[in-house]
């Protein structure tokens, strides 16, 4: 039963990791660039949907609001600022979008404060039982349904429309796509909205869990980075089954070994070592991945 | 291979040195300078500056001289403070093994992750350097013994002892000065480096390693030299920062420390000598003017730099050496 | 970054700084200089606000002034940092040349922060942060505790869960000293099983491992040691995970006080806590401290808040009872030993370690007749003239 609550615990953490990590593998696939301010754009995402839900009193359009106008920041962000990054070389990438971080951050604070209180909708407060004897709460349930619904709409429209088409030739072969008459400034920008609109679902619905507050991108910025080299970069699929990878490695990691650490250290040091472990972990799951197959799990770049 | 035109070129070096000269001056200077406007408190912001000059010159010789975009060089400075901080609550004060202890570990972690990353390149290069200054990152949080994610703190400092006398680096004209001194030997060792033999190789490998390579150099040899060397570099400075702040933290290792030492570095200019020390100066007294002056001293930081990476591709260096002819060639 | 310098009361310092080059006193006798750094963003800025709130609500009260001198209070915020913290006391100690330091919420930022204080001869009186170490051989005669011992409110606990029958207890606190300290106090006097003790990041918010794990353990209760914004979540998440049915909810002060009863709400209603004050104490210096935060914030005040108030209280009687002459620092920590002011929990005095012997009571939670929760104190202190267990190992006297 607890490894079966964990479970699903890890498969939420991993869904939510996935929407971070799909904006970023296309960006970075398609576009060649380096994007550090993906986190911000999870930050804008989450003080949005919680400036409206305040304001409106509606949970639902509080995140339906925060990913439109998410959406819509996004493309204004591709337009005025980041076009002008595509080509140059990737330390001045870095150096830019680590500006953009910054002002972002602050930026933020300014118009709404360090932080704002979101609280789950009042009607999924409480538990829901999934299994006589387990327990799992509403919320989190929604999340992973709200997670695996937007997997199974990406792959529909990477794989399925026309656009999706040109994403993934994009994303595979970037001079021949031009060649072959795409407009694709257009499409990059697009792209990068819609990058942008799903930070946002993770942030507005990861609010209520952990706290939306200025800076609460850059740790998970990271671990997005993370998963799309495990998956491989500009591979949709690769970024789902990379951020499930890693979400059930960090989770069962920090549970399962705490139980075995505890048997031989004292507790402060068990509940240390445990969460360190599952983290470096995962870091060096990546490095095994980057060893054995450097191209990631599911490479989209061709030639 | 490269020629000067001959007038141009000696008006600019004669006025090259006195600049140099008169900063050389204004830096010995200075905490007496100080002192005379009752500005004393700001000694430990100049020694702070001359710090992270040291590692963002350090992080200049992997990233500008050899190419290598290292997003974990924030590690090595946090090696160096935390060795310093353990062996100093383990009771051993004495500062040349400070030194030979940081040197040592440094060394030694940036020769294993140089030997594993160097195998990759472009950015599973990045990716990888990464991964290992997270890892550190999380160990360093996990050693309950020496603070974990609380920190360590130290209430002893380095000693370094000459003849009878003794200099703790407790004082902080002490501090000052020896980083001053590790500051200054750096810029000399890099700007002879630069246009020596092997210098000049790994620039050449820098631009284009591949033809290197069919040349018959060495090069995953040549830029693991290079990288130890600067995770070496990397280290002191971590060590003399926590003799200057009493306290390390994991923080020292995360990853936007390593990214604020690149952009210490791009802002004063890749590939020169001076790059990583105006790099460094330059931020940290923008961001001190700035939280004097305004309640959000990041959103105008970010601001400044956007422009320097859009407008002034070459850094503050570049700004300075596009004033006169450059050299032709 | 390597440095996060928040807004400061810089114009003023600028101008101190500029007259500190004049040959001055550490201290100027006309007025008496207060640097206050505290945690002011963030999901636990509601304990630091409050503790500013309250500490200045008393500087406002006495006309602006401590003691009979005009008080100036340097406020500014560590962002939950350390790092911040620390050159925030280094700008206060060194530039500004204050004569108390104070402020701090959390025991881990005290610790990087408070070296820069003590090792240049500033008193630091501390109205929250209260560590164990500090109580016993690592005792300072620069550091008074206005607040309560870290173990207090959990040895009360403990205590109170006894008197309740309960045999096993699962055990939550974040992962550094006053953590680790908690529930030292919980087990110190708490005569059941510990079935599990489970340490968390400090600053964790999403507590679903930790939650599943304490389903599986199937304790008679779970006693937490989560301030702040961890709290509010927890329990938020508790709720959320159907484990408020079956299991009881026990808490100290910290988990639940105003703080966190308005934002998690109707499922707060019933919870039992310890704490060393309860807003409806009866005496006349908490009616008063009660009635005038009512009035000028618009809110119930928590204890952080009375920790505030009576931290300045501390000063102003050290700074009456010694006319106001801050430069000799003997008499002024002879007053503050001697802690003559009247304290909104009641009687008042220190140990030999400085750090407060008073007693404990418990509180539940119930309604404020206004439609609101509030917390309510049992009249019979659990623990009465309680000091603590560290000071046998300081060698002051």
């Amino acid at each position: 039963m607890l490894i079966l609550e964990q479970a699903l615990n890890g498969l939420q953490f991993g869904l939510m990791l996935f929407l971070l990590a799909a904006g970023l593998t296309l960006v970075f696939g398609v576009m060649d660039m380096i994007n550090l301010a993906h986190g911000s754009l999870y930050m804008v995402g989450a003080f949005v949907a919680a400036w409206l839900v305040a304001l409106t009193g509606s949970f639902a359009i509080g995140v339906v609001g925060a990913v439109a106008l998410t959406f819509v920041f996004g493309m204004a962000l591709e337009i005025g600022v980041l076009r002008t990054l595509y080509a140059r070389d990737h330390l001045s990438q870095v150096l830019a979008t680590f500006a953009l971080i910054l002002i972002l951050n602050d930026g933020t604070k300014m118009i709404f404060g360090n932080d704002l209180p979101l609280s789950a909708p009042a009607a999924l407060a409480g538990p829901v039982e999934l299994l006589p004897g387990l327990q799992y709460p509403a919320y989190r349930l929604l999340i992973l349904a709200v997670g695996l619904a937007l997997a199974a709409l990406l792959w529909l429209l990477v794989q399925k429309t026309r656009m999706g088409a040109l994403v993934r030739a994009g994303a595979s072969n970037r001079t021949m796509a031009t060649a072959m008459g795409t407009d694709i400034g257009r499409l990059f920008t697009v792209v990068f909205g819609i990058g942008a609109a799903l930070c946002a679902v993770a942030g507005a619905l990861l609010g209520p869990l952990l706290a939306v507050q200025v800076g609460m991108g850059e740790n998970i910025l990271i671990l997005a980075f993370v998963v799309i080299v495990i998956g491989g970069i500009g591979s949709i699929r690769g970024a789902l089954v990379g951020a499930i990878l890693v979400g059930a490695v960090d989770t069962l990691g920090r549970t399962l070994l705490q139980h075995v650490l505890r048997e031989f250290l004292p507790p402060q040091w068990a509940s240390a070592a445990g969460p360190a472990i599952a983290s470096i972990a995962v870091y060096v799951f990546m490095a095994i991945v980057l060893a054995i197959r450097p191209q990631g799990l599911f490479p989209a770049r061709g030639g | 291979m490269t020629a000067e035109r001959p007038g141009a070129a000696t008006n600019g070096r004669a006025g090259t040195l006195v600049a140099l000269a008169a900063l050389i001056a204004a830096a010995i200077a200075l905490p007496w300078l100080l002192r005379a406007f009752g500005l004393d408190f700001y000694l430990s912001l100049a020694s702070r500056i001359v710090v992270y000059a040291i590692a963002a010159t350090s992080l200049n010789l992997v990233l500008g001289y050899a190419g290598l975009v290292s997003f974990g060089h924030a590690a090595f400075f946090g090696l160096g403070a935390y060795v310093t901080a353990i062996l100093i609550t383990e009771g051993v004060q004495s500062g040349p093994l400070h030194l030979a202890a940081t040197v040592a570990v440094a060394a030694l972690v940036a020769f294993v992750i140089g030997a594993i990353s160097l195998r990759t390149r472009g950015v599973y290069f990045i990716m990888i350097t990464l991964a290992f200054a997270q890892m550190l990152f999380y160990l360093a949080n996990s050693v309950k013994g020496y603070g974990g994610d609380e920190g360590l703190s130290i209430r002893a400092r380095s000693l370094f002892a000459f003849g009878g006398q003794a200099l703790d680096l407790k004082n902080p004209l002490a501090l000052y000065y020896v980083a001053l001194a590790v500051l200054a030997l750096a810029l000399v060792a890099l700007a002879r480096f630069a246009p020596s033999p092997f210098g000049r190789a790994v620039l050449a490998l820098r631009d284009d390693d591949v033809r290197a390579e069919a040349l018959g150099f060495a090069t995953y040899r040549a830029k693991l030299v290079v990288f130890v060397v600067a995770g070496a570099l990397g280290g002191i400075a971590g060590a003399l920062s926590v003799n200057l702040q009493g306290y390390v933290s994991p923080n020292a290792l995360h990853w936007t420390q390593s990214g604020t030492l690149m952009v210490m570095v791009i802002l004063g200019g890749v590939a020169t000598v001076w790059g990583g020390a105006v790099g460094a100066a330059a931020l940290l007294l923008l961001q001190e003017v700035l939280s004097a002056t305004t309640e959000h001293p990041e959103f105008w930081t970010g601001w400044v730099l956007l422009a320097i990476v859009l407008f002034a591709r070459q850094g503050l260096v570049g700004l300075w050496t596009a004033r006169r002819p450059p050299p032709l060639g | 970054m390597p440095t996060r310098l928040p807004r400061h009361v810089v114009p003023a310092a600028i101008v101190a700084a500029a007259l500190a080059s004049v040959a001055l006193p550490a201290s100027a006798a006309d007025k008496v200089k207060i640097g206050f750094v505290s945690t002011l963003s963030g999901p636990s800025s509601a304990l630091g606000i409050d503790i500013r709130d309250g500490f200045l609500l008393a500087v406002k009260l006495n006309g602006g002034k401590l003691g009979g001198l005009p008080a100036e209070v340097l406020v500014s915020d560590d962002q939950f940092k350390p790092d911040v913290a620390k050159q925030l006391f280094e700008k206060n100690v060194k530039r500004d040349k204050v004569d108390f330091m104070t402020g701090v919420v959390f025991s881990n930022i005290m610790f990087a922060a408070l070296p820069e204080a003590i090792d240049n001869k500033v008193i630091y009186i501390s109205p929250n942060a209260a560590p164990s170490s500090i109580a016993g051989k690592d005792c300072n005669p620069l550091f008074f505790a206005v607040s309560w011992p870290n173990d207090a409110y959990h040895e009360a606990a403990g205590q109170f869960a006894n008197t309740r029958d309960l045999k096993s207890v699962y055990l939550v606190a974040p992962n550094y000293q006053a953590g680790k300290d908690s529930l030292a106090g919980f087990k110190r006097t708490f005569k059941g099983q510990i079935v599990g003790e489970n340490y968390t990041k400090l600053g964790q918010l999403d507590y679903a491992a930790e939650l599943a794990e304490i389903r599986a353990a199937k304790p008679q209760a779970v006693y937490i040691f989560l301030p702040g914004g961890m709290g509010i979540n927890f329990i938020k998440q508790y709720v959320g995970a159907g484990l408020g049915k079956d299991t009881t909810l026990l808490l100290p002060g910290f988990s639940a006080d105003q703080d966190v009863i308005n934002p998690v709400g109707a499922a707060m209603a019933g919870l039992f806590n310890t704490a060393h004050w309860s807003p409806d104490f009866s005496n006349a210096a908490n009616q008063k401290f009660v009635a005038e935060f009512e009035k000028e914030y618009k809110r119930v005040p928590t204890l952080y808040a009375s920790q505030g108030y009576d931290a300045a209280q501390l000063i102003a009687a050290a700074v009456r009872d010694t006319k106001g002459k801050l430069e000799d620092q003997a008499a002024v920590l002879k007053a503050l030993r001697a802690a003559r002011f009247d304290s909104v929990r009641g009687p008042f005095k220190f140990n030999t370690n400085q750090y407060p012997i008073q007693n404990y009571y418990v509180r539940t939670i119930g309604n404020d007749g206004k439609g609101g929760l509030v917390n309510k104190s049992f009249n019979e202190p659990i623990l009465k003239n309680h000091g603590d267990a560290y000071v046998q190992s300081c060698p002051m006297k």
